[in-house]
């Protein structure tokens, strides 16, 4: 009765085996990853910003999370007196499952060369380098991203306290609005790949010029990767969380380890979204090949793990690109916030969203390309110009009656 | 193992129910919505019908019950209710029709359709066109991905777009009543504006 996997149809002991394996393995990859992120993320902000960073606990402050993860463990639980206890206990758990969910329908892996479907051969038994492939995997991720609010709003809210309630309400109103940005540039891959499963997108990405950050015009990469970094609250939306504000935000009166399970939750989303842009714009364990054959998988010569070795290479860059951001790029102030997601990101992303689907029925019909193209600019220019119009219109209003902004 | 996935998803559906019905905070009550609504999930995907069960969660518990609980965290009225204060007299005898009225209709419902279903030959859930079970069905039509973006797309466009249309409304609606009257605007005389 479950379809997520090809080898759960004949259930015997080696499938349950192989099953568990790819768990255990996914979750103690996941683990080891965030702490190597954290690790990462302080070192190369050390490096920016000309400090030494962390460098007492083990070669190169290798093992210097670990110990803060100790500390941690030890520290003395407080649940404030104001506190709603079962949702204040409830929230860290809502925040930490939904990040380790997302593994589950990331491909690690696999062979797609030469058109073969990712398959790998694991105790005998052919399955995908992904604990999951239900066919509407990257619905799944849409879904496990909108529960994740939960863990961040509830923890706010049931603190009883006001610093929490403000940061969370922040934190579920950018989640909220983003996510609109998100599922737009979302679709014009689907469109483009013409399936939901993710090993299936990844499948159709076979060469450069296909791989969808080409193929669907860099323009929804863009907003998929500021959406993003606005889902995972990470600089420069971490409204949510800016200290200078909010004290701490949402988790301002958590401490001991459901503090450091809102932590590790952030760091492994931190990980799983650039997973998730590497799969869905990059081509995940598809190498880096420019069409017929022409600069080859240079990577071959690890075998079978070449796949695996191309996407961690891949979200390696991203997880550098998103330190960078936090690094360099100041934070936004709330209203530029609001007005960047829903008078731009999403405007933007509906119309090339469109643009691409005209392209599609013109390409079906047989109609002229570049007049298709002409087209789709002039309606893309007129909608612009009258969103701007109304931008325009609304602004003048709001400043007679006298708002400050 | 499918009627232990229903026994398990159908106890989560009930308890969320009675939990959103019996808790007197909003909050535990809004999150006992949650729990329904994934066992609501758990049993379409029981029924291979995984895009159902995602955009459940998606549009239910990842949109609604969200904003569920950001109104009611921002309006403050996160306390727990005094059941015994009744403001509104006659709901609770109504309530207590309408709910027993859609139980027996809804029973009703069920025998008729499982007298029904026996009637037709094998008596199992040989609902769909391709006179198939509904879980190979939907296996066959990839999720029922396809077969219901033909379906929506193609017989019943008239009534998505009418769909689309009534939000729309809704969205305007909501817009006019959350402003503010200017000064020139037409005001309701005796409400103090």
């Amino acid at each position: 009765m479950l379809a997520l996997d090809t080898l759960l149809d004949d259930l015997d002991f080696t499938a349950v085996l192989v099953v568990l394996i790819k768990v255990v393995v996914i979750f103690i990859v996941g683990l080891v990853g965030t702490m190597l992120m954290v690790w990462f993320e302080r070192k190369v902000i050390a490096f920016m910003q000309n400090r030494i960073g962390p460098d007492k606990a083990g070669p190169k402050g290798l093992l210097q999370t670990l110990a803060d993860g100790t500390k941690l463990f030890f520290k003395e639980d407080l649940v404030p007196d104001n506190a709603n206890r079962f949702v204040f206990k409830l929230a860290p758990y809502l925040a930490f499952v939904p990040a380790f969910l997302v593994w589950s329908v990331i491909p690690l892996g696999g062979d797609f060369s030469n058109g073969k479907d990712g398959t790998v051969s694991l105790l005998g038994k052919a399955t995908k380098l992904q604990l999951a492939d239900p066919p509407v995997g990257v619905l799944l991720l849409l879904a496990l991203s909108s529960i994740a609010i939960y863990g961040i709003m509830l923890a706010g809210w049931s603190s009883g306290s006001k610093y929490p309630l403000l940061g969370s309400v922040r934190a579920s109103a950018q989640m909220v609005s983003y996510e609109a940005a998100l599922g737009l540039s979302l679709a014009s891959v689907i469109l483009i790949a013409g399936t939901l499963s993710t090993s299936g997108i990844v499948f159709a990405q076979s060469s450069f010029s296909r791989w969808h950050v080409v193929a669907t015009g860099v323009l929804p990469f863009v907003i998929f990767l500021i959406a993003a970094t606005a889902e995972l609250n990470r600089p420069p939306f971490d409204l949510v969380e800016a200290e200078q504000e909010l004290v701490g935000g949402f988790n301002t009166e958590y401490s001991s380890i459901r503090f450091a399970l809102f932590f590790l939750a952030e760091f492994m989303n931190t990980i799983t979204m650039s997973g998730v842009i590497v799969t869905l714009f990059f081509g995940g364990p598809q190498p880096l090949k420019l069409g017929d054959g022409r600069l080859a998988n240079v990577l071959s010569f690890l075998g079978p793990f070449s796949g695996t070795a191309w996407v961690l290479l891949k979200v390696l860059v991203f997880l550098y690109i998103y330190v960078w951001f936090r690094a360099t790029l100041p934070r936004l102030r709330y209203d530029q916030l609001m007005n960047l997601g829903w008078k731009l990101m999403i405007p933007l992303g509906l119309g090339w969203f469109m643009l691409l689907a005209f392209f599609r029925i013109g390409q079906d019909e047989g109609w002229n390309r570049w007049a298709v193209g002409a087209a789709g600019i002039v309606v893309i220019g007129l909608s612009a110009a009258l969103l701007s119009l109304a931008g325009k219109v609304s602004a003048r209003n709001r400043e007679r009656e006298g708002a400050m902004f | 193992m499918e009627f232990l996935v229903f026994v398990l998803a159908g106890a989560m559906v009930l308890g969320g129910a009675i939990g959103v019905v019996v808790r007197n905070h909003p909050v535990h009550a809004a999150l006992s919505l949650v729990l329904t609504l994934f066992g609501i999930a758990v049993l379409f995907v029981a029924q291979e019908a995984n895009f159902l069960a995602a955009v459940q969660v998606i549009v239910y518990a990842g949109a609604i019950v969200v904003l569920f609980l950001f109104v009611i965290m921002l309006l403050g009225v996160d306390k727990a209710e005094d059941l015994r204060l009744e403001p509104f007299k006659v709901q609770r005898p109504v309530a207590a029709i309408v709910g027993g009225g859609l139980l027996v209709l809804l029973g009703m419902a069920v025998i008729a359709s499982r007298d029904a279903t026996t009637a037709v030959k094998g008596g199992g859930l040989e609902t769909t066109t391709d006179d198939l079970p509904l879980t190979a069905a939907n296996r066959m039509h990839d999720g029922n991905i396809r077969a219901l973006a033909r379906d929506v797309f193609s017989d019943h466009v008239l009534a998505f777009e009418l769909t689309s249309v009534l939000l729309v409304i809704a969205v305007v609606a909501t817009v006019m009543l959350a402003r503010k009257p200017r000064k020139g605007d037409f005001v309701v005389e005796g409400t103090g504006k």
